[in-house]
């Protein structure tokens, strides 16, 4: 496998030897060769928490590794993650990240690029050993995720707020290239004066998809709602916003620091179809993004994902103070052990 | 031409009619708006190019997010983006350095009413920060066109480029300097008058200030170099050093604080040149102050920005 110069150092040692249990049972590239997992929903489900099992352990090493990072929201978003790239939900090309004919997926909360990083690698973006340059000189991997260094990278994002937007203006630019909408043909000869807000395509039709995910504190930012906004008001029907819901940010509890109430009320009122659904259940988050269950009225989807900070990790999870702070090399080898034991097994059903 | 060359043209007249002009030469452009089609002029275009034309509403920073997100659907797109300078820089800042810049998106900044010309409105809505904003930036092109004509060649430019640019557009009408839209470039200044006793370095509105006042020295026998700064990043080094070379004395003229702007360019250029300058420079500008109300007339004689002042500042 081709290296950027990547040296074996203490922590890689002690977390090589907590994970390698997992890596020998687990192969999971490629992973559509793998028909025969592929052939029911329990067998996606399980692929899914399979890597999203990987996907922690990535994180928790790359994090360790650098020194720094964003472990909690990171290790909350990873089963959401995982889902999108390896539950059939994202159609994408890792050998031609550029295909034009993908969905896009913008990670809005920029600082759990390592999530991002460890489902890029996975797919098969980049060589999964160039994660343990996140953060580092010369790295592709910056602290925030950068478009102009990493393929599959689709927006600079980290200054929080702005994912939504960005996501906002490539629906609407991708839908303009979906067929004219069946029931709002204009009649010849009859003008029609700013008729109401229609679908952008006809039902039939899957335009291409644009996934965005945010936190929960991040919805703060009032941006967030300006964006909320031109979606419905767009009829945005293509766009997906996933909500880390993970109760918690930097200062404290969302409810304490700022409390936002419901979400899946706020966006309702902003005109979204909502879902609330468990962040850690794969199964339920594939059937809450299933196109085919999503009314063709063109609404956008809003999904808030109830999730655990830390997840996976006890000594992480429901603990704020593990936002933005990198584990030691112990606390890694523990968390990457514990990450191992309630990894699911590589057995199909 | 049409209209006349006597006939005063705002340069955010070259708006909407330039982008209707990208459009039907086949480039996909798009218009990003904050409910201000109207003064910004790209109301033309939004009837002539409906699905291209995306006005958010009262929502600058969601504006310049959306006009990044329809940049990254795919490379052909060229989106345009505006609104009064002071929201379509200062309220959006962080989107445009984070989102647009750093990511080197085909994104054009291109505001309206910059400067104290906006007039009545008063020191609320005039952006005399601007430039310095945009400058500092990295991946950032900033031009300030100096009438109507040559603000169509720099959308164009801005067009044609494939990272950012800002293109600094003004509410008054201001005299038609050129007769086509030729010859323009970043990087690339336009010396509009000749002359041996000193160089006046101006941009925008106070280029054809900067031409009166030439007019006020000749009669006093003084004869000064006028030129164009158009391009403020890149800044025309070239042209400028040969002028300076020539008269030894410089005066910059900006509708901005001089503060980083073109003067604070000038003066950088010419302190990592030295021993052209015989006399100090001179930085005509907004004297850290914010703006105020009043007429155009009233404006640039109070703030110093007028012929007259250029002229003090030359005999002095």
């Amino acid at each position: 496998m081709s290296q950027r110069g990547i040296q074996t150092t203490n922590i890689d040692i002690l977390v090589e030897q907590a994970s390698q249990q997992v890596a020998a049972e687990q192969d999971p590239l490629p992973l559509m060769a793998n028909a025969a997992i592929h052939a029911t929903q329990a067998g996606i489900v399980q692929q899914v928490q399979q890597i999203a099992a990987l996907m922690r352990i990535d994180i928790v090493r790359m994090i360790a590794e650098a020194g720094s990072g964003h472990p909690g929201g990171s290790l909350s978003a990873a089963d959401i993650m995982a889902t999108l790239f390896f539950g059939g939900v994202l159609r994408y090309d890792p050998t031609w990240p550029t295909w034009p004919d993908r969905d896009r997926f913008i990670l809005s909360k920029g600082h759990c690029a390592p999530v991002l990083y460890a489902a890029l690698a996975r797919a098969g973006f980049f060589p999964v050993e160039e994660l343990k340059t996140l953060r580092k000189f010369g790295s592709r991997l910056q602290g925030h995720p950068d478009m102009r260094k990493l393929p599959g990278v689709e927006a600079s994002t980290g200054s929080l707020g702005q994912g939504l937007s960005i996501a906002v203006g490539l629906a609407y630019a991708l839908s303009l290239d979906a067929p004219p909408p069946v029931t709002a043909a204009p009649i010849p000869g009859v003008a029609t004066a700013a008729p109401p807000p229609a679908p952008a395509y006809p039902a039939s039709f899957r335009p291409h998809q644009v996934y965005v995910l945010l936190g929960d504190g991040e919805c703060q930012e009032g941006q967030v709602w300006e964006a909320a906004m031109c979606a419905a008001h767009r009829r945005l029907g293509n766009l997906t916003a996933i909500i880390d819901a993970n109760g918690l940010q930097i200062d404290g509890p969302c409810a304490q620091v700022m409390d936002l109430g419901s979400l899946d009320a706020k966006f309702t009122a902003f005109g979204w179809q909502t879902r609330e659904v468990d962040g850690h259940n794969p199964a339920a988050l594939l059937q809450a993004l299933d196109p085919a269950s999503r009314p063709p009225d063109g609404r956008p989807l809003a999904v808030v994902a109830h999730t655990v900070k830390g997840k996976g990790v006890s000594f992480m999870e429901g603990q704020a103070g593990w936002h933005g702070k990198a584990p030691t090399a112990e606390q890694a080898a523990t968390a990457l052990a514990e990450i191992q034991l309630s990894a699911p097994t590589g057995e199909t059903r | 031409m049409s209209g006349g060359r006597d006939e005063k043209k705002a340069t955010r007249a070259a708006y909407g009619e330039t982008l209707i002009e990208l459009a039907e030469a086949g480039l996909d452009v798009f218009a990003v708006e904050a409910d201000l089609a109207g003064s910004t002029t790209t109301a033309k275009f939004a009837e002539r190019y409906p699905a291209r034309h995306i006005n958010v509403g009262i929502a600058e920073q969601n504006m310049v997010g959306i006009a990044a997100g329809i940049s990254l659907a795919d490379a052909g797109k060229v989106v345009f983006t505006g609104s009064f300078a002071v929201f379509a820089t200062g309220r959006t800042y962080d989107q445009i350095r984070n989102t647009v810049a750093y990511a080197q998106l085909n994104v054009n900044i291109v505001p309206t009413h910059a400067g104290i010309s906006v007039g009545a409105d008063g020191g609320s809505h005039q952006m005399v920060e601007d430039i310095a904003l945009m400058r500092v930036l990295p991946n950032m092109q900033v031009l300030v066109p100096a009438d109507y004509l040559s603000a169509k060649a720099a959308i164009h430019l801005a067009a044609a480029s494939p990272g950012p640019s800002y293109v600094r557009l003004g509410r008054e009408p201001l005299p038609q300097l050129y007769s086509s839209t030729e010859g323009f470039a970043f990087g690339r200044a336009t010396v509009l008058r000749m002359g041996d006793a000193v160089s006046i370095i101006a941009c925008g509105a106070e280029v054809s200030q900067a031409l009166a006042a030439a007019e006020l020295l000749a009669a006093r026998g003084i004869d000064a170099e006028i030129i164009d700064a158009f391009s403020i990043k890149p800044l025309d080094g070239e042209t400028i050093l040969a002028s300076l070379d020539k008269t030894g004395v410089a005066v910059t003229c900006e509708e901005h604080s001089v503060i980083g702007g073109l003067g604070e360019a000038v003066a950088a250029l010419l302190a990592e040149h030295p021993g052209l300058l015989r006399k100090p420079l001179r930085r005509i500008g907004v004297q850290d102050r914010f703006g105020t109300s009043g007429d155009f007339n009233q404006l640039f004689g109070d703030y110093g920005l007028d012929a007259q002042a250029i002229c003090r500042a030359v005999v002095e």
